[in-house]
């Protein structure tokens, strides 16, 4: 299911047609000539980097850092071997956008690399591909065959002197390798464990050389920004948050999928695409950026447009544009056990803060949820959350404890009531 | 230990990465091992991975056996202990809790009379319960060995899969 109003990535295509992944249908979308314009032209490589940042793409894959910004860190100049590599290990509970930018149009993301590999030099590039999605895995190679075949990849790049080359890596069920640094090392072939920063990517990363690293929606984004313009992308959106953004809308909804809209759509919007609400429930609450993003009460969330400011405003974050929508059914302590759960069995133990605090999350929100939580024990929570967040390598252990503290926050009566009677306050129905 | 199938897709995975860089291509080297072993045991404790095959893939890709035998572990699609014929991963996690998962996973269970975490005594199924998988939208979802996923998964899909399984 995938539903899309002036979309960027998904212009254009019958996500029903068979072949709309393959090269032919690409290219008779208008693709591959952004590359072909870029080398034809001999456009310079800062212009390109310009013309990234004028469109206002901010990361998609959840940190919503300016993208042009990040490929101006790159050491152009460095003599050496430079990486340009796709984070597709998209494993954050409610995301499953880049699935869909695979299986439907791999080439915008294959000439987006190739794109980013000319701007900042490079000659090689991999995209880290998440493991359960084995068949997307095996369609992107098929993608890039097709692309190496066509000419658009390898040496003398349509006869050009710029040569680039880019690979699939396949992950096989690891959380945390969505973490930059630790998809690196997962790259080298080691285990997933997130690296010190800095140094940063753009000076160590891959092999300990100059690389920089985008989510898969992000890459995808550029050939519309170089063959329409920044500014026709920057007016998709609204100031500041340029584009349309995928949204990935899971849940209590009649149809769940993912939906392609110009950042500021508001939420109500969004939910009505989405069918509204399944068997005409009540909207009690939303988590609108994956499961690390602070969920946040159904009303609230119908006051937001659906952007990078006025998420972060109502005290939530963007992040990889997962909405989950839960109704006035669900237990907010069951809903929050199942999360604690999922960082635990993700924390990747390499920081002691996050493997045995992620541990101890999910046990005192277990014993609540079982009736058997004890007075104290969501003051037990916060001190555990605040000897966690910020306190580790990696963003693992914040992402455990924002959704802790915010699940506490807007519904602290479910988890008193569920402590003081041993029962809990709604009759708990995950659907 | 491999066959001559196998060692060609490695040697595949190993032309990815730099030629200095051989390790990058364990992952897939005990993907492809794991696969043969599947297809090829007779009992759950042929279909997993063992000390043997990973030092194997180790030395195939000049390496320390630890340091497959490091990764092995840590991924979790890895099977290290015994599984049935069919695999089958259920995610559980709350946006597909949402849309039928955890009903799902149960029915599973009750259909085939195993437990989470079990494998059936004739050594067909194993069920576990799964982390993410990136496809919320199509819940409930369920993979059938690492490799295989199924989408809308309502009791009537589970029920006309598990027939053509068997």
């Amino acid at each position: 299911m995938a539903v899309f109003v002036n979309g960027v990535i998904f212009d254009g295509i019958d996500t029903s047609a068979q072949d709309c992944w393959k090269l032919e249908a690409y290219v008779a979308r208008g693709g591959y000539q952004a590359l072909r314009r870029i080398i034809e032209s001999k456009m310079a490589q800062e212009d390109v980097i310009a013309e990234v940042k004028n469109s206002g793409l901010r990361g998609r894959g959840g940190a919503g850092f300016p993208t042009g910004l990040k490929w101006s860190f790159m050491p152009r100049s460095f003599p050496g071997d430079k990486y340009v590599v796709c984070n597709t290990d998209e494993g954050e509970p409610g995301t499953f956008k880049d699935r869909d930018i695979l299986r439907f149009n791999p080439h915008a993301l294959i000439e987006g690399m190739i794109i980013a590999g000319y701007a900042m030099g490079t000659k090689a590039g991999y995209n880290y591909i998440h493991g359960e999605i084995f068949e997307e895995y095996e369609l992107f190679e098929a993608a890039l065959d097709e692309a190496r075949q066509a000419g658009f990849l390898g040496n003398n790049i349509l006869g050009s002197d710029f040569s680039f080359d880019l690979f699939a890596h396949h992950g096989y069920g690891a959380y945390i390798c969505g973490e930059e640094t630790a998809l690196l090392e997962s790259l080298e072939g080691k285990k997933g464990q997130p690296r010190f920063k800095p140094p940063f990517p753009a000076s160590f990363g891959l092999y300990g050389k100059p690389t920089t690293i985008n989510n898969t929606e992000s890459f995808a984004s550029v050939p519309f920004i170089i063959r329409d313009g920044a500014a026709k992308f920057l007016e998709a959106g609204k100031p500041n948050n340029g584009g349309t953004k995928l949204f990935s809308v899971s849940g209590h909804v009649n149809r769940p999928g993912n939906y392609e809209i110009p950042l500021g759509t508001p939420f109500s919007v969004l939910l009505e695409m989405a069918g509204g609400m399944r068997d005409g429930k009540k909207l009690k609450a939303v988590i609108p950026g994956g499961s690390s993003a602070p969920i946040l009460p159904g009303d609230v969330m119908m006051q937001c447009t659906m952007d990078y400011d006025s998420i972060a405003k109502a005290g939530s974050m963007l992040g990889s544009g997962a909405v989950i929508v839960m109704n006035e059914d669900v237990c907010m302590v069951k809903a929050l056990e199942r999360l604690a759960y999922f960082y635990h069995e993700e924390s990747c133990g390499q920081c002691t803060p996050c493997r045995e605090g992620t541990g101890w999350l999910y046990k005192v929100i277990h014993r609540i949820a079982q009736g058997e939580g004890r007075p104290g024990d969501l003051e037990l929570l916060d001190s555990v959350g605040n000897n966690m967040a910020g306190r580790t390598i990696c963003a693992l252990a914040d992402a455990a404890v924002f959704p802790v503290r915010s699940f506490t926050k807007h519904f602290r009566n479910e988890f008193e009531y569920l402590i003081e009677h041993k029962k809990p306050l709604v009759d708990h129905k995950w659907c | 230990m491999l066959s001559a199938q196998s060692l060609a897709a490695i040697d595949r995975e190993v032309a990815k990465y730099p030629a200095d860089q051989k390790r990058s291509a364990v992952m897939g080297a005990l993907r492809i091992a794991l696969v043969e072993r599947r297809e090829a045991g007779k009992t759950p404790e042929e279909r997993c991975l063992n000390t043997e095959v990973i030092e194997f893939v180790a030395n195939y890709l000049q390496i320390p056996p630890v340091a497959a035998y490091e990764v092995a572990t840590f991924y979790n699609m890895y099977d290290m202990k015994p599984v049935g014929q069919y695999k089958i991963t259920v995610c559980t996690n709350l946006p597909c809790a949402l849309s039928g998962g955890v009903n799902a996973a149960e029915y599973i269970s009750k259909k085939l009379g195993i437990a989470i975490g079990e494998t059936s005594a004739d050594g067909k199924y194993t069920l576990l319960e799964g982390e993410c998988m990136g496809a919320c939208g199509d819940a409930p979802v369920l993979l059938v060995n690492n490799h295989k996923m199924c989408s809308f998964m309502t009791p009537e899909a589970i029920d006309k899969k598990l027939a053509e399984l068997n």
